[in-house]
């Protein structure tokens, strides 16, 4: 659509932009306020330079806490994308079972996060919850409170729970939007289930699935409330993702120089990413209409 | 790109007969898969249900049963712990003032975010881009780095315990997500419509209000069911900006860990309940969902 140059619509987004900018901007100066400040209390402040981010980027915690964060986006990712899709593949197209399906999909999605972590605390005990009480009739030694690896298993298994079912309703959608018309083209070449996959709705499902591994990805690495009420960060810190590392400094020990510094960097790595994502996106936004001329 | 697919391997006149038969073998293995392909999204759904049916099973329970004994339903299904929630102020003054907070805040997105999506869908500005991207980075931003400004910036302006506080703090990521979704909806309503109605001599105001939300009444739905949910499952911000008012229910839920150990049976009826307002959202706007996300916008 062409637009035409106005520049009184700033008018229309100054609302946004005061009430965003009031949220999100002024917290921003505090933190960078922070971060370059020393205190012994008493609101007496001191100008430490770039003495907090030397310590936080030479810190080990830092890098524990941001190699755990990445690892467990990565393992989410490798799960929920592809089952995602598959699932989403799977659906009916059509019928009475699709509100059905949709709803009881998209439930998961609109628990509280401290719900989820609580669902899963109770659901993974041995002696009270089914999982865990199951894991624990046929043998299984499983105990996410003190067992490293279980903590991790139970996390993911939780992640997946939680949002496996935005890939699917993200990639139903994308299914859905595909004309018919490629699938009679197909059929009538005789094309083999695989390329139909692999040459129509793959490429077709592109835009989708750029959103659907960024919001995974950005979420995960967000991720604080369901690890913080299912491990509390444990057993020992290996648990213990940047947001968790980042409150219980901040909070926990009100550290602020040294959280401030993190909150910026954290923030860093994420702007970052959002950009390519932006990039990307309105690539994929400006191959739309070119799609839709040749159809 | 519809031509890459047509491989040579079709024969060069394909007769009708020949192409009916094809279609007709496609279609039986089709129909044969379906009925197994019924199953993934079955075993899924299951699998979806399992732990939130446990949590519901554990709520008709009392706690005698969940800890003594391991049964797969409630043997005496009992309405006790809901009770115990519907009957203390203090636990049901948690889901009053979620809900407070969440209806303030998805007014509040969406009213601002209306005529801000309309710019971005109609005007190019003086950076017009660069707002859109930041705009889209608060949605990226992560609460734990907001907590410790916000409660200052809140506490400066003697707004803690507010249920005003929680909504507008919420806005950080509501309101871009809003512009978002909204943009989306409105770049797909013809720009001649705009453009006949100020010929027929309408303001803009009345144009926006009488004839351009009408049009794009599925888009404002989509939008306040994503920032009705992700005001809805935000703790960690609504939890540091209450104390005792205005604090939501996720976070009454903590007092379940009493000197006797955890009233499971209570916090499972909790944990039910706080499901509810969700499963209604969702049912209501069930057949904008998908078209929501076909946008891409979430």
């Amino acid at each position: 659509m062409d637009k035409t140059y106005n520049n009184k619509a700033w008018l229309l987004v100054l609302p946004v932009f005061v009430l965003v900018a009031l949220s999100a901007i002024i917290p921003i100066m505090t933190v960078v306020n922070y971060s370059v400040q020393d205190t012994f209390g008493n609101n007496e402040f001191f100008w430490a330079g770039t003495e907090w981010f030397q310590d936080v980027l030479n810190s080990e915690r830092f890098w524990n806490s941001l190699s755990r964060n990445l690892l467990f986006s990565f393992i989410i990712l490798c799960i929920e994308i592809p089952l995602g899709i598959g699932i989403a593949l799977c659906m009916p197209k059509k019928g009475p079972w699709v509100p059905v399906c949709l709803v009881l999909m998209a439930l998961p999605l609109l628990i509280p996060w401290n719900v989820v972590g609580t669902i899963w605390q109770i659901f993974g005990r041995a002696d009270i919850g089914l999982l865990g009480h199951t894991l624990d009739a046929i043998g299984v030694d499983y105990n996410y409170t003190s067992n490293i690896f279980d903590a991790w298993v139970t996390i993911i298994v939780m992640d997946v729970w939680h949002w496996t079912s935005l890939v699917v309703l993200l990639c139903y959608a994308g299914l859905a939007s595909i004309p018919d018309a490629y699938y009679q083209a197909a059929r009538i070449d005789g094309a083999s289930k695989w390329s139909v996959f692999r040459f129509i709705q793959l490429p077709k499902l592109r835009g989708v699935l750029i959103i659907a591994f960024l919001l995974r990805f950005m979420d995960s690495f967000m991720i604080y409330t369901e690890p913080f009420v299912l491990t509390g960060g444990g057993p020992g810190n290996s648990t213990t993702f940047m947001s968790i590392d980042l409150v219980k400094q901040a909070i926990g020990q009100f550290d602020l120089g040294p959280a401030a510094a993190m909150s910026l960097i954290y923030q860093l790595i994420i702007i970052l990413i959002c950009y390519v994502f932006f990039t990307v996106m309105s690539h994929t936004g400006a191959d739309k209409p070119e799609q839709g001329a040749a159809e | 790109m519809a031509d890459t697919m047509l491989t040579p391997s079709t024969p060069k006149d394909a007769s009708g007969n020949k192409i009916d038969i094809t279609k007709v073998r496609t279609e039986s293995s089709i129909k044969k898969q379906r009925s197994l392909k019924w199953l993934v999204p079955t075993i899924y759904i299951i699998l979806l249900m399992l732990p939130i049916y446990w949590l519901t099973n554990m709520s008709f329970k009392t706690n005698q049963e969940i800890l003594s004994s391991f049964t797969l339903w409630p043997a005496n299904p009992t309405l006790a712990n809901y009770r115990v929630i519907f009957s203390d102020p203090s636990w049901y003054s948690g889901y009053i003032n979620s809900i407070i907070y969440v209806v303030l805040n998805t007014i509040i997105s969406i009213s601002v975010a209306l005529p801000a999506a309309y710019a971005f869908s109609r005007y190019r500005f003086l950076g017009d881009k660069h707002m859109f991207f930041w705009l889209l980075s608060n949605r990226m931003a992560p609460a734990a780095v907001f907590v410790l400004p916000f409660f200052q910036l809140y506490s400066a302006f003697g707004l803690i315990d507010t249920h005003i506080a929680v909504a507008l703090a919420h806005c950080l990521f509501n309101v871009p997500l809003a512009v978002w979704i909204l943009e989306g909806f409105m770049s797909g309503v013809p720009k001649e419509i705009d453009e006949t109605a100020y010929i027929d001599g309408y303001s803009f105001p009345k144009f926006f209000i009488k004839i351009f939300t009408p049009l794009i009444a599925s888009g404002i739905g989509v939008a306040a069911f994503f920032c009705f949910m992700f005001s809805w499952v935000e703790l960690l911000i609504a939890r540091t900006l209450t104390t005792t008012d205005a604090k939501p229910i996720a976070a009454i839920m903590t007092r379940t860990v009493g000197a006797s150990g955890v009233d499971w049976g209570v916090l499972a009826a909790a944990g039910v309940l706080t499901i509810i307002p969700g499963a209604l959202v969702i049912y209501f706007v069930r057949n904008y969902i998908a078209k929501g996300f076909a946008l891409g916008r979430v």
